[in-house]
């Protein structure tokens, strides 16, 4: 499936955003794909440039000013180029968003129900009741009980799990070949979440779409996802299948992410590696490694290179941006995971320390 | 190990009022109803649950920001639920909170050495100027802050530290029990683990109880010795944490368990059972067992007797007539279970 032609290609995507302080660097250069009924997961921490990419997929960066370069080919389309009348027949069409907080997302003063009918009456020529049939339609299909009912409520008549399955519905109203899902269960509850992923497999099983999932939560990913690109501070540095990312993680801030959260079955002995420092100001990011002042691992030379995203010996899919050898990232990685600290792994694998 | 704090039948109801000048009582939200636990001395107690559960609520009753509808919390063997005046002053001083968001809970027109050294000024102590920044930098370095910092105001600084400065606020008069809520939800993953050990580690240094509020349940296991868990302002199991997580008997309990998302793919796609529908409202709760609306064990005894919180024979205390068995746990996938 991964030989055909992508559906969605992001090719050295760079926004920045000119502000009072300076120039931003949102997004960095970054490449992806996004193939037919397929889940991309896209992870990093705020600030990443996870939600900007995303939001630029869609063109709606455009009204805040920013500068974009680099291509995002959809369906032999390059959509950078596009009007804005052309932008606005694909997005809610082709390509439809959902976001992280449903309820600023739907308008309070309109029933949840006319603004689906408007969702779908945009892009398809369809009278009223035959769009509010849709409608009913769509709230069913999200698992909304009573949805002739609910279709005439306004959302604070709506539970927060119920929002976002509107939202949702509001979503596949025209059938998006491709979904984008911005933290779509990070205000929910974890009951409720688990719903709402539930839908999300299902839906994508029975509609055959794409989905793009962008979270800060590895759980989610590592449940959602067939493949897994992590952001830092604008760049993609690994990307990979869910399978290899979380079987050979080889990039240091994926090492770092992955020992910082707690597991469900570890016990209260078990020791969180947090990452040292706070992520880097995207106006004015570190030299060569974004990554290196934070880094356990990093060499006096790595403040000055700047690696690519390059794959790995034997792994054509697995991508990283690392400068360290990828035998010493194997078996740094295989140190730290049998419970080792950094400076451990460090001493065990002969890396010459480093001092910040 | 004796109890530090003893809450007993702890209930708190708001009224919901309908009138514009003559107000009717028209009903009220059971935000915590009937609620009784201890904490021990020198543990950390994990509450969990979701939304609306009531964990804050018990919270804010137990530092006495909020009044309670009835019931008791003896704090050292006293009741403390009616104390007025300088004596619930003076208990202010024992016990401290951290509170989730670290952008609205800073005072943004204030530095960060009058934030922390508010505490001080309330309570009269280290009064001379040298003395108070003197105890305030201590305090900072304590909590992994530059203390050079002193003079700089919330907005210079990131989620994380801003965390730590409410951390050190909370420590400054030295209480005996801190309660946490939610301390680590609106932070990052990288920054959540420095918190994480951060407090991990003053516990220890400072001998400190603590009562842990999160809906994180890795982070809960993680982080507690004995966890309650509550739904719709009652607790529904609490025990310790390795017994209530390799083994809930109470079908919220597993539930949750099954919901939370696992980074281990090869347990991905696995059979989990979803709780239908959403939590009731507190304001009108079903009768007797709260979560027999939609609880897959239901049998009709639910809806019309209220389950005892009891001893269930494998650590836990779980307030259900048919608690999970052994082979129901693996069934739902507890991700937890060893």
């Amino acid at each position: 499936m991964t030989d055909a032609e992508p559906l969605l290609r992001v090719e050295e995507l760079r926004v920045e955003f000119r502000t009072e302080d300076g120039v931003v660097h949102a997004v960095d250069g970054v490449t992806y794909e996004v193939h037919a009924g397929r889940t991309l997961g896209i992870v990093g921490e705020s600030g990443s440039g996870k939600t900007v990419s995303s939001l630029t997929t869609l063109g709606l960066t455009r009204a805040q000013g920013a500068h974009v370069s680099g291509r995002i080919v959809f369906e032999g389309k390059d959509l950078v180029t596009l009007s804005d009348g052309e932008m606005r027949a694909i997005r809610g069409n082709d390509i439809a968003m959902i976001f992280q907080d449903p309820l600023s997302s739907l308008h309070p003063f309109f029933k949840v129900g006319a603004q689906l009918i408007e969702a779908v009456r945009v892009h398809q020529d369809v009278s009223k009741a035959q769009a509010r049939a849709r409608a009913i339609e769509l709230l069913g299909l999200v698992g909304i009980p009573d949805p002739s009912r609910r279709v005439d409520e306004y959302p604070h008549e709506f539970s927060g799990g119920m929002r976002q399955r509107a939202m949702i519905a509001m979503a596949l109203a025209n059938e998006p070949k491709l979904l984008i899902a911005d933290e779509p269960t990070t205000a929910l509850d974890v009951t409720v979440q688990a719903q709402i992923l539930a839908l999300l497999e299902r839906l994508q099983r029975e509609l055959g779409m794409a989905i793009v999932i962008i979270t800060h939560d590895l759980g989610v990913v590592a449940e959602m996802a067939d493949d897994i690109a992590v952001m830092y501070a604008g760049r993609i540095i690994e990307s990979a299948s869910a399978e290899l990312l979380f079987a050979g993680p080889e990039h240091p801030y994926t090492w770092g992410l992955l020992n910082s959260i707690p597991s469900l079955s570890g016990t209260r002995k078990e020791q969180l590696v947090p990452i040292p420092g706070t992520p880097p100001s995207l106006i004015n990011p570190p030299s060569g490694c974004h990554f290196h002042p934070r880094c356990p691992y990093s060499q006096p030379d790595h403040e000055r290179i700047d690696p690519e995203l390059q794959s790995i010996p034997g792994e054509p899919t697995h991508h990283v941006a690392c400068l360290l050898e990828s035998e010493v990232r194997r078996r740094l990685w295989g140190e730290l995971h049998k419970g080792r600290t950094p400076e451990q792994a460090i001493s065990e694998v002969g890396l010459p320390a480093v001092t910040p | 190990m004796s109890a530090l704090v003893e809450v007993r039948d702890l209930v708190k109801h708001f009224p919901i009022r309908r009138g514009v000048i003559i107000q009717r009582k028209t009903g009220a939200v059971q935000a915590v109803d009937g609620v009784s636990f201890d904490v021990r001395r020198g543990e950390t107690l994990g509450i969990v649950g979701e939304t609306g559960c009531g964990k804050s609520t018990t919270a804010r009753l137990i530092m006495r920001l909020l009044d309670a509808t009835s019931g008791e919390i003896r704090f050292e063997g006293e009741d403390i639920a009616r104390l007025k005046g300088a004596r619930l002053k003076a208990l202010r001083r024992e016990m401290q909170m951290i509170f989730q968001d670290p952008y609205s809970s800073l005072n943004p027109r204030k530095t960060i050495g009058s934030i922390i050294g508010e505490p001080f000024a309330i309570h009269g102590l280290n009064e001379g100027r040298g003395e108070r920044r003197k105890a305030v930098q201590e305090l900072m370095e304590t909590v992994g802050l530059n203390p050079e910092h002193y003079n700089r105001y919330p907005h210079e600084f990131s989620g994380g530290q801003r965390q730590r400065i409410g951390v050190a606020r909370a420590l400054a008069l030295k209480p005996k029990l801190l309660i946490a809520d939610e301390p680590v939800s609106a932070l990052d993953v990288s920054i959540q683990a420095q918190v994480l050990n951060l407090l991990r580690d003053l516990q220890s240094e400072f001998g400190l109880t603590v009562v842990f509020i999160a809906h994180d349940l890795s982070v809960v296991r993680h982080m507690c010795d004995r966890v309650a868990v509550m739904y719709l302002g009652k607790i529904v199991e609490i025990g310790g944490g390795d017994e209530l997580y390799d083994f809930p008997r109470h079908p919220y309990t597993g539930a949750l368990l099954s919901a939370v998302p696992v980074v281990d793919p090869s347990r991905h796609g696995e059979q989990r059972r979803l709780l239908s529908g959403d939590v009731p409202s507190p304001a009108n709760p079903p009768s007797a067992c709260r979560f027999h609306t939609r609880c897959p064990k239901a049998r009709p005894l639910c809806s019309d007797q209220e389950p005892p919180l009891e001893d269930k024979g494998s650590g836990t205390r779980a307030a259900c007539h048919y608690p999970l068995t052994r082979e129901e746990t693996a069934q739902i996938g507890v991700r937890s279970a060893p």
